[in-house]
């Protein structure tokens, strides 16, 4: 009996060790890619052709990748566009992890680039010749893609901000488009005491939203430099940004909804929410939203902290990148290359993408576009003009995706509670520092 | 012992002698191996994979090294960490009393057999147990929307101003109610069915020496079914400590309210998914298995020893 419990016991050990065997090889990390890929070494990889996984949401891909298969026609680019935002860097880090089911091309969007490309889970792409392109972008996402003579990815499209407003609740309690922050908040009492039903704007916490609010105030909270990180929410840019939010929240003047949900939407669409200070990729996500509003909506600058101040933010925007342990990198390069440096720009311009390359954006065709949706108004000029204004020197967090996870849990308190903006965002790089510390940052006081 | 000895050549050839050991200890693996296959993939492999993680630190700078007990001590002065084992303590000591208690007393009816459409309402009170959780909680979440949803709808219609149930305050209670509604049926079904096989005689009896419903309940049922309610209890336990999908489906409606370590299982999860603090993780998941193994035994031994 003892004897035979032993043996089972063994086994039982045997079994587990194995398992244990199996999921520990798994990474392994290759850092050997560092010798030049020439424009021929690209162009016979397209002729022998092959098949890559590009996982991207940006839907104008779609119509990228068909004519990328015309034209190249041993190709084949397998889309995959289901997941989006959190869901799809969650994969992604994942896959990486667990050293397969690594997609050849992924979107990441800047603020969450820097994570992938210090732990090296990105292939730099200036061997492939990606850094023979920076002339073409605007510097902003240029500078997110690229650090030193590295580059992490190409220039999808970018997000200058921009201050959509629905004409009709304006015109209807006939109160002035706001300017500056200071006017906006004048809006905003104004609409709301007119009708309590409708609210300035729908803000229930959002950390894309209010990153991008202090990098247009001035403020620079993270400085970061190699694995050298700063945190710092103290400082004259983000008392501006407080000042004129806490009295926003005080005085419950934003709608307690959260972007992207039906409730959006639908506010969107009857007048309860009067603007939205977003990216300039926001118009065909009007279209096919919103569409019940089309007429009512137009595009602004964004407000000025101070009057006639130009500076404008990013907010969002995103890149293609070459993950690490991409299969096919030479194809994959080649259809990074194709969708955001070649023809595929134009052809998501006109599907409704804000690119990020100059010759474009200068355009006097884009320019001049017509937007149906804004009852004609020529909305690319104010995005352009927002694009040339976007305030320098702003960087992001190494790790900005935990750090935007846990951002409801600290500021989104001020959203909900008696706890201040202010106290909210020193909980908030509190927190992120010590994710930091964990992580084996050096935190700079 | 046996003795071998040339078989006769008239008589039939006997099986040759079996090196019985060997036999028996084949036969015994034969039927036990597939479990202890399956059982040791499935089960212990995982928790020793999780011990194994969590006596390790993967670092975004520096890469993996080992940490011995380091992660251990992190959890154990973990403020976020205990945190969220004192909110599901609170609802564990609220929410589950409440959820058997109504269970138990709709149990009592339908066994009281003087109920009209008995099998109607054991099927109308077992249904939500039938919808999925994350259906459940969609549903309720809608419910509990004083924008678009039900209570915002009720306000507009009778000018009320219901509290938001999904604000800090009331979110605790709006998940507690959700999981009433989704597990007073079930529990209902487990108190029925142990109710069912008390023998009749002993109610004929206690009706001979002039016993009334109240004394038939407190002296045969309740103590009959002892039994069904600490297994009851346990799985209570067990899932309130586990609360996970509730508040992770209602989060995209309450953001603020329910935070990432919400619940300790919620907590765990954001380490892992949002961190990538696969270690830590682990380590909170062992501990938590741990302190819900503790307190289940703790009250099994105390139901058992009541009922001796």
């Amino acid at each position: 009996m003892r004897r035979t419990t032993s043996r089972i016991l063994r086994g039982i050990a045997l079994v587990s060790t194995l398992a244990l065997g199996v999921t520990a090889c798994g990474g392994s990390d290759d850092d050997s890619d560092t010798k030049a890929v020439s424009a021929a070494d690209i162009k016979a990889a397209l002729d022998k052709g092959g098949s890559i996984t590009v996982w991207a949401w940006e839907p104008t891909l779609k119509t990228v990748a068909a004519d990328f298969q015309k034209k190249y026609p041993k190709v084949k680019v397998n889309l995959v566009s289901e997941r989006s935002g959190d869901k799809h860097y969650t994969a992604l880090s994942n896959a990486i992890s667990a050293g397969k089911g690594v997609p050849d091309v992924a979107q990441v969007e800047y603020f969450a680039l820097g994570q992938y490309s210090l732990t090296k889970g990105l292939t730099d792409l200036a061997p492939y010749g990606a850094d023979k392109l920076a002339s073409k972008y605007t510097a902003g996402p240029w500078n997110a893609v690229s650090d030193g003579d590295k580059v992490y990815g190409l220039p999808m499209d970018s997000g200058p901000m921009a201050m959509f407003y629905n004409k009709t609740v304006f015109d209807k309690y006939k109160v002035a488009v706001p300017t500056t922050w200071d006017e906006y908040l004048d809006a905003a009492r104004k609409i709301h005491k007119a009708d309590p039903k409708a609210y300035i704007a729908n803000d229930a916490g959002d950390a894309g939203f209010t990153t991008s609010m202090l990098w247009q105030a001035g403020s620079r909270p993270y400085k970061v430099d190699g694995t050298k990180v700063g945190i710092n929410f103290d400082d004259a840019g983000a008392k501006k940004f407080e000042t004129v939010w806490q009295k926003l929240i005080d005085e419950k003047l934003l709608a307690p909804i959260n972007g992207w949900t039906d409730d959006w939407y639908k506010g969107l669409g009857d007048g309860t929410i009067a603007t939205l200070t977003t990216g300039a990729w926001m118009p065909a996500n009007f279209e096919t939203g919103v569409p019940g509003a089309k007429g009512q909506w137009r595009a602004a600058a964004m407000p000025a902290w101070t009057k006639g101040d130009k500076a404008s933010a990013e907010n969002g925007g995103s890149s293609l990148t070459v993950p690490a342990l991409a299969k096919n990198k030479e194809l994959a390069y080649a259809f990074t290359e194709y969708a955001n440096s070649g023809a595929g720009v134009a052809t998501r311009v006109s599907e409704g993408a804000f690119p990020a390359t100059k010759a474009q954006l200068e355009d006097p065709a884009f320019q001049s576009k017509k937007f149906d949706y804004f009852d004609g108004q020529e909305a690319n000029k104010i995005f352009a003009e927002s694009a040339a204004n976007v305030a320098s020197d702003w960087s992001y967090l190494p790790f900005q995706q935990y750090a935007n996870s846990i951002f409801n849990d600290t500021v989104g308190k001020a959203y909900v509670s008696n706890t201040s903006l202010a106290d909210g965002l020193k909980a908030w790089q509190d927190a992120s520092i010590k994710y930091g510390e964990e992580q084996g940052f050096t935190i700079e006081k | 012992m046996t003795t071998l000895q040339p078989p006769a050549a008239a008589e039939p050839r006997p099986a040759p002698p079996p090196a019985k050991r060997d036999r028996r200890s084949w036969t015994g693996w034969g039927f036990i191996g597939p479990f202890v296959a399956v059982f040791a993939l499935v089960f212990l492999a995982p928790i020793a994979y999780s011990i194994y993680l969590s006596l390790y630190r993967n670092q975004l700078i520096g890469g993996n090294h080992f940490v011995g007990l380091d992660n251990y001590t992190q959890a154990l002065k973990d403020d976020q960490f205990w945190q969220a084992v004192g909110r599901v303590a609170l609802f564990l000591a609220i929410q589950v009393p409440i959820m058997l208690g109504i269970a138990l007393l709709v149990a009592l009816a339908l066994d009281s057999g003087r109920l009209y459409g008995k099998s109607f309402f054991r099927i109308t009170i077992f249904l939500p147990y039938a919808v999925p959780a994350v259906v459940a909680t969609l549903m309720w979440g809608f419910m509990y929307g004083t924008k678009y949803g039900l209570v915002g709808d009720i306000n507009e219609a009778f000018g009320t101003s219901l509290p938001d149930l999904l604000s800090p305050d009331w979110v605790l209670a709006s998940i507690g109610n959700i999981v009433t509604w989704e597990f007073v049926g079930y529990n209902m079904l487990i108190f029925y069915s142990a109710l069912r096989v008390i023998p009749t005689s002993l109610y004929e009896a206690a009706e001979i020496d002039g016993a009334g419903q109240w004394r038939i309940i407190s002296s045969i049922k309740l103590p009959a079914i002892r039994g069904a309610i600490v297994i009851a209890t346990i799985f209570s336990i067990i899932g309130s400590f586990q609360l996970f999908n509730e508040p992770s489906i209602l989060r995209p409606l309450a953001r603020n309210a329910i935070t990432t370590d919400y619940t300790p299982n919620f907590y765990t999860y954001s380490l892992s998914f949002n961190g990538q603090q696969h270690n830590y993780s682990a380590t909170v998941a062992i501990i938590m298995g741990v302190l819900t193994m503790i307190v289940a035994y703790a009250v099994q031994l105390r139901g058992m020893r009541k009922g001796a």
